[in-house]
């Protein structure tokens, strides 16, 4: 399979996001990525935009679903949102949206912090995995992976796309 | 590490992460260094309007204090809150324990109650160790204090306050001064500077205060306070615990303070941005001048806020580490 590359999808999806922002009369929204691949994505976003706003970080690992599964991430970072977020029109960044879970864990998580006037979800990659009603509003590729396939953005700089097999006994 | 090692320390699980946290002796420096890490963000989390994370839903966490305590019973409490655990707190010393109810029974009551962690403190060196011994599977121990053995979250809300004030361990002096010989946090404290690196660890106390073979931790003790502070970047005081005293160890608590208690004269003897740590509660005027306790160099009550992170902190990493047991035994047992 050939992996999209993330340098050429992120002109379409700054493009896309500026024309969405744009019809719904939203000026100076706030940006959020989710560690790790989703900050590394929304710097080189925001770079693509020619903005320098703040950029906030979210770690959900204390909002996970599978806490009781997987246990507790053994890197968890602090969250950082260097803005408030009450009645403020977020982008919330991610690189790979695959179930949905992680989007979320860090929508409950955003809202601990406040009540934001809207969301909008960007997406590098969308996996067509869904396991929740959760969807992208701006997406760079779709692509789906073959069972035992895990894809994994590598990063900062430069940000490459990584295909996995399981390794199943 | 195999899973079946029989030696395996009772605070680890097979993959090594924590399960129950009894004591800091024998945990390595990187266990040590995640705790520090993960508490630093429960701290984040602590100064958002919503001080609560969705970790512990669900389960119940039970406080099982044999012995008095303000400070630690709350932060525990808060900090089993701020998880979304049930809480509840039996100050065991009022009720059945007085009644003659032994140790084990307690426990097995308590388990009745479908509880997934304890935290304890008793009076006796050991209790939490014997515990987590004899507790059913994937149930999670957590030392509130034991006797003069450990108190092992005192012992790292400590190292997350020396770390978030004066950064890498590797550089620091840090002194330990007074009660060392009834003072579990000053064993608790040597432990985890010296597995976490610190160079140089003093202990300043009369000798009488002092533990047999004290030396043993890799300190340097000083008899003489002035002597013992010169250019320490940290300064630990330990309350004089006046109940454990059977009597003789001191003339007289004035003595004590002429001769041991931090004044601010004594601390210009450590290093100018050297700071001020007290585990409480502080008597003031025998072994701390208010004007020390107090003082721009004091960071006494920002080590009850670290606590509530570092209680945090290590309750999910054991509750973490129970689940990973659980599923390693289920395969396991699938396996056979």
């Amino acid at each position: 399979m050939t992996l999209p590359s993330p340098a050429e999808l992120l002109p379409k999806m700054a493009a896309d996001l500026q024309r969405s922002l744009q019809q719904r009369g939203i000026e100076n929204p706030c940006f959020i990525g989710i560690h790790s691949g989703g900050v590394w994505v929304a710097q080189a976003l925001l770079k693509q935009l020619g903005r320098n706003d703040a950029l906030g970080t979210l770690d959900v690992s204390f909002y996970r679903d599978d806490f009781s599964q997987n246990g507790l991430h053994p890197l968890v970072r602090p969250s950082a949102l260097p803005f408030s977020i009450e009645d403020q029109h977020l982008v919330l960044i991610d690189d790979v949206l695959m179930s949905g879970r992680t989007i979320r864990a860090a929508l409950n998580e955003l809202f601990d912090y406040g009540r934001p006037a809207s969301v909008t979800l960007v997406c590098m990659l969308d996996l067509n995995a869904h396991e929740l009603p959760i969807r992208p509003d701006i997406v760079g590729a779709t692509l789906s992976l073959a069972d035992g396939e895990r894809i994994k953005l590598l990063g900062p700089t430069p940000l490459s796309f990584e295909l996995k097999t399981l390794v199943t006994n | 590490m195999t899973p079946t090692t029989s030696k395996r320390p009772l605070q680890l699980n097979d993959q090594g992460q924590l399960r129950h946290f009894l004591s800091i002796d024998g945990l390595p420096r990187e266990l040590l260094t995640e705790i520090l890490d993960t508490a630093d963000s429960f701290l984040e989390v602590g100064a958002r309007a919503v001080k609560k994370v969705p970790l512990l839903r669900g389960k119940t966490v039970c406080n099982v204090f044999f012995e008095n305590s303000t400070r630690t019973r709350t932060t525990f409490e808060l900090a089993a809150q701020r998880l979304s655990a049930d809480v509840i707190t039996l100050n065991v010393s009022t009720s059945s324990a007085s009644k003659g109810e032994s140790l084990l029974d307690t426990l097995r009551n308590l388990e009745a109650m479908a509880a997934d962690m304890f935290v304890v403190r008793h009076g006796d060196s050991g209790a939490a160790h014997f515990i987590a011994e004899h507790v059913c599977p994937e149930v999670a121990v957590i030392n509130g204090g034991d006797g003069r053995h450990a108190h092992p979250t005192q012992g790292m809300l400590d190292m997350l306050t020396i770390r978030r004030h004066k950064g890498d361990f590797s550089q620091l002096s840090v002194a330990i001064v007074g009660d060392i010989l009834h003072s579990r946090v000053a064993r608790s404290n040597m432990l985890a500077l010296k597995a976490l690196g610190c160079p140089d660890i003093r202990v300043i106390a009369p000798k009488t205060l002092l533990p047999v073979c004290v030396e043993q931790y890799g300190v340097r003790v000083f008899t003489d306070l002035a002597e013992g502070l010169k250019d320490v970047d940290v300064v630990i005081m330990l309350r004089l615990q006046k109940e454990r005293m059977a009597g003789g160890l001191l003339p007289s608590e004035g003595e004590f303070y002429r001769l041991y208690g931090l004044t601010q004269q004594r601390l210009q003897l450590a290093r100018p941005d050297a700071i001020v740590m007290h585990p409480g509660p502080i008597n003031r005027g025998v072994e701390i001048e208010s004007a020390v306790a107090d003082g721009a160099q004091s960071v006494i009550l920002n080590q009850v806020t670290y606590g509530i992170a570092i209680r945090m902190a290590v309750m999910s990493m054991a509750m973490s580490g129970q689940n990973a047991q659980r599923l390693l035994n289920l395969e396991a047992g699938e396996q056979n």
